[in-house]
């Protein structure tokens, strides 16, 4: 559901949710609870199930949890503004819904799921989020190393072939594989990241994608490819390599 | 099949429904070829990986 005006609910809301300035305006009124759903005495770290009736009342938490909304959403957006916006509206739903949860893993699955809707709603309002024409140039460059994988038959090289990576789901359940993770979406140009965001993050249909972007099919496999293998690449070195694959 | 294609294929299995002429090429090409067959199981991986990112799941919590 959209609050079409979410500054009339903001005073029942903890300061967490705003941006820092508004959190520094709303220190005290958060401090006496007034207006906020009982309190429960949760510790911030509770996973059962009473834990998420204290969620909304629990600004250490939303802190936490709007810290990496924000990251997510910026990583999209590109643009602080509009994330805050969306990270926002995403939270002002998740108020009103999250009596249904029961856990707060689940939770913040969900609270996610409405970022990322939000995202989608912030991206189709934009006349254009990506620029077409860069994408060309950003492309070459990654399409020369990816060219340099193979041999003149089209081949994996001798030291460029994939390798077996060791242990990868073990990876994703340590912290700085994350960072790396991090750093690698980064890496990638703007554009392509955000053609490449679209369709694995926002779960977008490449058809959709595409005519989001009014580029062809063909472009857009092209891209997201290349997209890929750039990320496949960054982990390689940046993880894999040192895991002793 | 050579391996720059199948890692095209590799790819787009991941945005598109691939013909079965395709699937065919593509399953022999990876029966004989380790790369290529490594290839794949990264950019499964890749996906695993993102579909947990954009989900929240980065940590512990």
């Amino acid at each position: 559901m959209i609050l079409r005006n979410p500054t009339v609910r903001i005073v029942r809301l903890p300061a967490a949710l705003m941006g820092p300035s508004a959190a520094g305006r709303m220190a005290t009124r958060v401090r006496s609870r007034d207006g906020i759903v009982p309190h429960a005495g949760s510790d911030g770290t509770a996973e059962g199930g009473d834990g998420v009736q204290d969620w909304r009342s629990d600004s250490l938490y939303i802190a936490e949890i709007r810290r990496d909304m924000l990251r997510f959403a910026v990583l999209q957006l590109r643009d602080s503004q509009s994330a805050e916006d969306a990270v926002q509206e995403a939270l002002l739903a998740a108020f009103d819904g999250a009596d249904r949860f029961s856990g707060r893993s689940a939770l913040k699955t969900w609270v996610f799921s409405i970022l990322r809707n939000k995202i989608v709603d912030a991206i189709r309002q934009r006349t254009r989020t990506v620029n077409v024409s860069a994408l060309g140039a950003e492309g070459d460059s990654l399409d020369e190393s990816f060219e340099a994988l193979f041999d003149d038959k089209a081949h994996w090289q001798h030291d460029t072939a994939p390798g077996q990576w060791a242990r990868p789901d073990e990876a994703l359940e340590q912290q700085q594989f994350w960072e790396v993770f991090d750093a690698c979406l980064d890496h990638l140009p703007e554009n392509t990241a955000r053609v490449f965001m679209m369709r694995e993050f926002l779960e977008l249909d490449t058809d959709e994608v595409c005519r989001e972007l009014g580029i062809s099919a063909g472009n857009c496999h092209v891209i997201l490819h290349r997209a890929r293998n750039a990320l496949r690449r960054c982990l390689d070195g940046g993880w894999f390599a040192g895991e002793g694959a | 099949m050579r391996c720059k294609d199948a890692s095209r294929l590799v790819s787009q299995a991941l945005d598109r429904p691939l013909s079965i002429g395709e699937l065919i090429r593509l399953r022999s090409h990876l029966a004989i070829c380790r790369g290529c067959s490594n290839y794949r199981q990264q950019m499964l991986f890749l996906r695993r990986a993102l579909r947990r990112y954009s989900s929240g799941k980065t940590s512990a919590g």
